[in-house]
C-alpha cells in the first residue's frame, strides 16, 4: 500500500465504546524481505508526540524498516507515513557526522573527542571563573530521551547551576504545559486515547490532527466512520481534514480570523453559563472563581464574537450546543491556539469549558493539551527546560529543598529566584552579550525559531561560543565552534513519553556511525571533565548506564504528579507502553487522570501559584494560600485583545506558519526518507482563491511573500486557506538532499517572516500572527510542491488562478498492512475492561 | 469636599504621568517585545481609569489646589539604556504605580465617608488594575536582575 497517497491507510470503522481494531503497518527498506530481517527491537516512534510503539527490523547491522506493535495502547499496530517512511533511512545517510568538528577560522575541522570536549571545557572553566554560570545557556530538544533530559538538568541546574535552560519545546508545547498548571495546578495531560472510544463529540482547537498526529487521526476516523459516531467540531483558519470531517459528521467548522481565538471560546462559555449547561453542583464542590469568570465572559454573546471573528453567530451556537447537549466530549488543542494571540487564556478556557461541565475524569470526558514534539512531555517533567524536575514549584522553597536533597547539593545552587529563562531571553541576553556560552542540542534553531535571520546573526556573534550536538551538519551546526556527533534513535537506550502520558523503552537496535556517542554520554563525559561535585564532595551525575538515570529520575518523581516510581524498564520490556502515574497505587499506571476530581492545586503541592492571564504576573504565594485551593480546580478567564501586529496598507495579508503530513522539523530525519521528501520536496505557501486572482496569481506562480522582517520566494498554491491569509510551511531551511546545509537561509524559509512576539504566560512564540504583503514574481513552471492529501489540497473552485492541472501526491513505497482478528489484551482500556 | 476633589485630581494626574512614562519605556524597548507590548497593555489600563473617572472629575470640579503638590511625581522623562537601565526603569514605573495605587486607597476612603457610590466603584475597579500592572512589573523586575546585576556587559 502507498502510504504516501493514502495517509491514514484502511479503514477499520468501529461502534462506540468498543477496543480500537489492531492492524499492524509494516515497510522494510526497498529490497529487503521480511524473511531476511534477524531482529526486530522494540521502540516507539520518534517523529511526532503521538509516539506510537514500533519495532525495528534490524539486518547487517543496519536498521531496515519498521512494524507498529500490535499490543501497544496508542496505536494498536497501526503506524503513519513519517513512521512508516522516515523512522530508519536517516541513520545510514551518508552525511551522517562521525567526528567531532573545531572551528578553525571560518572553517569546521575535523577532530578527536578529547580535543572537541576539551575546547567546551576550557571555555566553560574560564567563563565560570570570569563571571560566574549565568554566562552559560542550554537550549535543547523535545526529541531526546527522558533520561538525557534528566542528565542535563541535573548538570545544569545542580552542576553549574544556570537558569538559563530551555529547549525548543518551548515553541511546541510550553502553553500546554502553562494552560495545565494554571487550571489544574500541575502540567499533567487530564484524558487518554481510549477517550475517542466514548464520546459523543470531539472538539479540535486549532489541531490538525489529521497531519500532525495521523494514527490518531485514523483512531478518530473509525468513530466517526463506524457506528454510533461522535460529531466533530473544528476551530481551525484552514479547511483541513478536521474541517471536512466536522462538516461530515454534522458537526460545525468554525474559521476564525487568526488572533482571534479566545474570543471564540469565550463565547462557548458564555453560551454554556446562559442555557444552564453548567454542572452547578460539580462546579461548587471542585472548583474555584465561578463567578469571576462567568464575569468575565457574560458579554461575549454569539453576535459580538462573530463580529470579532468573522464567523457565523449562528454556528457559534450549534457548536456551543453540541458542546453543552453532549454526555461525554473530547477536546483537543494544538498549534492554532498555542503558537497564536492570547495563548494560553485561549487553552487555558478550553480547559474551563470541561470543568464547567465536570467533563474531566471519565471515559470519553477528556482534554488533551497536546505536545507537538515526540519527547516534549519528558523535557517538561525531568526540567531541562523552563520547569523544574517533577513539575515542582520554583517558588515553594520546600521543593527546592526536596531537590538539593535528592542531588545532595546546597539549595542556593539551583536557581530559583525567578522561573528559569524562556528561549526568546536566552538568545535575548546572548545577543547583549551575557550568555556567552551555549550548547544547542537535537534541535534546529537558525531555521526553526522565529525571526530566523536574527537567530542567525546572534549564533554567528564572536561573543558567543556555540556547541552544537546532533546528527548532522545542519544549518546551526554551521555557526557552532565545536559540534559533536550523537547517536540518534535506535542507535542508543532510553524511554520518553507521549501525550497521553503513555513512557515507552526505545532500546539501541544498532551501533551509532563513527565516533558518535549518545547524548547521555556526552553530557555526561562533560559533567566528568567539569568534576562537577556534591556536597560531600562526590561526583555529581556519576551515571554511566541509561537505566541508571531512569532509576534516579523514578526517585525524583516519587510522590510528585508525574510519578514513575513504580516503573521500571522490565516493566517496558516486551508489552505495551504504560501511562504515569505508575506508583503503589496505581501499580500499571493510570489511563486517566483527575477521576477523583481531586487537582494538585493545594498550595504545597502546585507546580505554580498561577500568572495573571493577561500579563504573566506572578500570583504569589500569600494570594495562592488565601484562596485556599486544596483540590479544586481554577477556572481562569481573561478578555480578548486584538493581535499585535495586524494587516495595514503596506503589509495587508495575514501570515501564519504550519505543518504539512509529510515532514518533521526542519526535516532532518524525513527530508532523507525519499517517499516523504518526494511527497513534499520544497516550500511554498497557499493562497485562497480570491487573493490569487487578485494578485494575479496562479497555481505555481512564484510569489515574493515579505513582512516587515524578511522576505522568502516560493511557488504558490491556490487553496483553501480563508481569504486574506497566508499559510507557510516551516520545515524548509537551506538545507536540500545531496548538497547539505549552509549558513544562510533557505529562499522558502518561513521563519525569516515570523515575529519574535510571545505569549505573557507561557512565553510560547506567536508563529501565527504576522502580517505580509505578496507580489508575483515570475511565471510558474508546474505546480507548486504542495501535496494534494492534505490542508495543502488545491482549491476545488480555483478558476482561472488554479488553471495548472495538479497531479495528485502518491508514490510512496510499498507497505503492508494486516489485521489481527484475535488481538492482544489492553488492561488500562475501559472497553476492554467492560467497566464503562 | 474641597480635599477629595483635590484628591480626585492628583490621582488622575499620577494615572497620566504613569501612562505616559509606561509609554516612554514601551518606545524604548522596542526590541524587549514583552516589555513594549506589555507597557502600551499597561498604559491603556491606565487611560481607561481616567476615561472612568472623567465623570466624578466633573462632578467635583477641577481643583489645582497646590497642597498635595510635593505629591506629584515626574514621570520618567526619558527611558534609560541597557540592561541595568531597564531595571532602574522598571523600578521607576513600580514607584509611579505605588503612588497610583496609594492615591485610589485614599480616594475609596474618602468616596466611602460620602457614600458616593460612583466613585466608590471606580476607585475600586481601578485599584485592582493597579495592582496587576504592580505585579507584572515586579515578576518583570524579578526576572530582569540577577542577569542585569551580575553579568550584563
Ligand atoms: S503518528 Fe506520529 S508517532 Fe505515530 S507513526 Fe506517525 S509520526 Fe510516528
Amino acid at each position: 500500500m502507498d502510504r504516501i497517497a493514502d495517509i491514514w491507510g484502511a479503514p477499520t470503522p468501529h461502534a462506540r465504546g468498543t477496543v480500537w481494531p489492531v492492524r499492524v503497518d509494516q515497510h522494510l527498506h526497498e529490497g529487503v524481505a521480511e524473511a531476511d530481517v534477524e531482529q526486530w527491537v522494540q521502540s516507539a516512534c520518534l517523529l511526532c508526540s503521538n509516539g506510537c510503539g514500533v519495532d525495528i527490523a534490524v539486518k547487517d547491522g543496519r536498521m531496515v524498516g519498521v512494524r507498529g506493535r500490535a499490543g501497544d495502547v496508542v496505536n494498536h499496530g497501526r503506524l503513519g507515513p513519517k513512521g512508516l517512511y522516515g523512522s530508519t533511512p536517516w541513520a545510514s545517510a551518508p552525511d551522517r557526522l562521525t567526528r567531532p568538528l573545531v572551528r578553525d577560522g571560518d572553517r569546521l575541522v575535523e577532530t578527536d573527542w578529547e580535543t572537541a570536549m576539551g575546547r567546551v571545557v576550557q571555555e566553560s572553566k574560564r567563563l565560570l571563573d570570569k563571571a560566574g554560570p549565568l554566562t552559560h545557556a542550554f537550549y535543547t530538544s523535545g526529541q531526546l530521551f527522558l533520561e538525557e533530559y534528566f542528565a542535563l538538568a541535573t548538570i545544569g541546574k545542580a552542576g553549574l547551576g544556570t537558569p538559563h535552560m530551555d529547549g525548543n519545546t518551548r515553541l511546541c508545547t510550553a502553553t500546554a504545559a502553562a494552560a495545565m498548571k494554571e487550571s489544574f495546578g500541575a502540567d499533567g495531560q487530564p484524558g487518554s486515547y481510549t477517550d475517542i472510544e466514548h464520546c459523543d463529540a470531539i472538539f479540535l482547537y486549532g489541531h490538525n490532527m489529521a497531519e500532525t498526529q495521523t494514527v490518531l487521526w485514523s483512531r478518530v476516523l473509525d468513530r466517526t466512520r463506524g457506528d454510533d459516531p461522535p460529531r466533530v467540531v473544528c476551530v481551525d483558519p484552514r479547511r483541513t481534514p478536521v474541517a471536512r470531517e466536522a462538516e461530515r459528521t454534522g458537526g460545525v467548522h468554525l474559521a476564525p480570523k487568526v488572533g482571534t481565538n479566545l474570543a471564540l471560546v469565550n463565547c462557548l462559555a458564555r453560551e454554556v453559563f446562559a442555557n444552564g449547561w453548567v454542572d452547578e453542583e460539580w462546579v461548587a464542590a471542585h472548583t474555584l472563581g465561578r463567578e469571576e469568570l462567568w464575569e468575565t465572559v457574560s458579554s461575549y454573546d454569539p453576535e459580538r464574537v462573530a463580529g470579532i471573528c468573522g464567523v457565523d453567530a449562528d454556528d457559534l451556537r450549534r457548536a456551543a450546543r453540541i458542546f453543552g447537549e453532549s454526555g461525554a466530549v473530547l477536546s483537543t488543542v494544538l498549534q492554532g491556539f498555542y503558537q497564536s494571540h492570547q495563548a494560553t487564556a485561549s487553552s487555558v478556557a478550553v480547559n474551563n469549558l470541561h470543568l464547567l461541565r465536570g467533563m474531566i475524569g471519565r471515559p470519553g470526558c477528556g482534554i488533551l493539551q497536546m505536545n507537538g514534539q515526540p519527547t516534549a512531555q519528558n523535557n517538561r517533567e525531568c526540567g531541562a527546560d523552563g520547569d523544574l524536575p517533577g513539575f515542582r514549584n520554583w517558588d515553594n522553597p520546600k521543593h527546592i529543598d526536596e531537590l538539593a536533597r535528592l542531588w545532595n547539593v546546597d539549595p542556593l545552587t539551583i536557581p530559583h529566584w525567578a522561573p528559569p529563562t524562556h528561549a526568546m531571553e536566552i538568545f535575548d541576553h546572548a545577543e547583549a552579550g551575557s550568555i556567552e556560552w551555549l550548547w544547542v542540542s537535537a534541535t534546529n534553531p537558525a531555521v526553526s525559531m522565529p525571526e530566523s535571520g536574527r537567530i542567525r546573526r546572534i549564533l554567528a556573534q564572536e561573543s558567543l561560543f556555540v556547541v552544537v550536538q546532533d546528527l548532522f551538519l545542519t544549518e546551526t551546526a554551521q555557526l557552532a565552534d565545536v559540534v559533536l556527533p550523537a547517536a540518534g534513535w535506535g542507535e542508543k537506550t532510553g524511554t520518553f513519553t507521549n501525550v497521553n502520558r503513555t513512557v515507552h523503552l526505545s532500546e539501541d537496535a544498532v551501533r551509532p556511525p563513527g565516533e558518535a556517542r549518545s547524548d547521555l554520554e556526552i553530557f555526561l563525559m562533560y559533567a566528568r571533565a567539569m568534576g562537577f561535585t556534591d556536597k560531600d564532595g562526590a561526583p555529581l551525575a556519576a551515571w554511566e548506564t541509561p537505566e541508571e538515570v531512569f532509576d534516579a529520575w523514578r526517585e525524583a518523581s516519587r510522590g510528585r504528579p508525574v510519578d514513575y516510581s513504580g516503573l521500571t524498564y522490565a516493566m517496558l520490556r516486551g508489552g505495551s507502553g504504560i501511562p504515569w502515574p505508575v506508583n503503589e497505587s496505581a501499580p500499571h499506571g493510570t489511563d486517566r487522570l483527575y477521576a477523583d476530581a481531586q487537582f494538585p492545586s493545594d498550595t504545597e503541592v502546585c507546580e505554580t501559584y498561577g500568572h495573571d492571564l493577561l500579563t504573566g504576573a506572578e500570583v504569589t504565594e500569600e494570594e495562592h494560600r488565601a484562596m485556599a485551593p486544596g483540590g479544586r480546580a481554577f477556572l481562569k478567564g481573561a478578555e480578548y485583545s486584538a493581535p499585535h501586529e495586524e494587516p495595514s496598507d503596506e503589509y495587508p495579508l495575514l501570515y501564519t506558519t504550519g505543518r504539512t503530513a509529510y515532514q518533521f522539523h526542519t526535516r532532518t530525519k524525513t527530508g532523507r526518507a525519499r517517499s516523504l521528501q518526494k511527497a513534499a520536496p520544497a516550500a511554498w505557501v497557499e493562497l485562497s482563491v480570491d487573493d490569487a486572482r487578485q494578485l494575479g496569481v496562479a497555481e505555481g506562480d512564484v510569489v515574493r511573500v515579505e513582512s516587515p522582517r524578511g522576505s522568502i520566494e516560493v511557488p504558490a498554491r491556490v487553496g483553501e486557506v480563508m481569504p486574506g491569509a497566508v499559510f507557510a510551511p516551516f520545515h524548509y531551511g537551506s538545507w536540500e538532499p545531496e548538497q547539505g546545509a549552509t549558513a544562510g537561509a533557505g529562499p522558502g524559509q518561513a521563519n525569516e517572516l515570523t515575529m519574535a512576539v510571545w505569549d505573557p504566560v507561557s512565553k510560547q512564540p506567536y508563529f501565527k500572527t504576522a502580517a505580509c504583503r505578496v507580489t508575483k514574481v515570475r511565471d510558474g513552471a508546474g505546480p507548486s510542491p504542495a501535496p494534494t492529501t492534505t490542508a495543502s489540497r488545491p482549491a476545488a473552485d480555483a478558476g482561472t488562478a488554479g488553471r495548472r492541472s495538479v497531479p495528485q501526491t502518491a508514490g510512496g513505497d510499498a507497505t503492508s498492512s494486516t489485521l489481527v482478528d484475535d488481538p492482544p489484551r489492553f488492561p488500562l482500556d475501559p472497553a476492554q475492561d467492560g467497566d464503562h | 469636599m474641597p480635599r477629595l476633589a483635590t484628591y480626585v485630581g492628583l490621582v488622575d494626574h499620577a494615572e497620566q504621568v504613569l501612562a505616559e512614562s509606561l509609554r516612554t519605556v514601551a518606545e524604548a524597548q522596542a526590541k524587549h517585545p514583552d516589555i513594549h507590548f506589555m507597557c502600551e497593555t499597561l498604559a491603556k489600563m491606565s487611560d481607561a481609569h481616567r476615561e472612568e473617572l472623567a465623570p466624578v472629575v466633573e462632578r467635583y470640579g477641577e481643583d489645582d489646589a497646590s497642597e498635595p503638590e510635593r505629591l506629584h511625581a515626574a514621570g520618567l522623562g526619558e527611558a534609560r539604556t541597557g540592561p541595568l537601565g531597564l531595571l532602574r526603569d522598571l523600578q521607576d514605573l513600580h514607584v509611579l504605580a505605588h503612588l497610583v495605587l496609594s492615591s485610589w486607597t485614599v480616594i475609596r476612603q474618602g468616596a466611602q465617608g460620602l457614600r458616593d457610590r460612583e466613585l466608590l466603584e471606580v476607585a475600586e475597579a481601578s485599584a485592582a488594575e493597579t495592582r496587576r500592572q504592580i505585579a507584572w512589573l515586579q515578576t518583570r523586575m524579578k526576572v530582569a536582575a540577577p542577569q542585569a546585576l551580575i553579568v550584563s556587559p
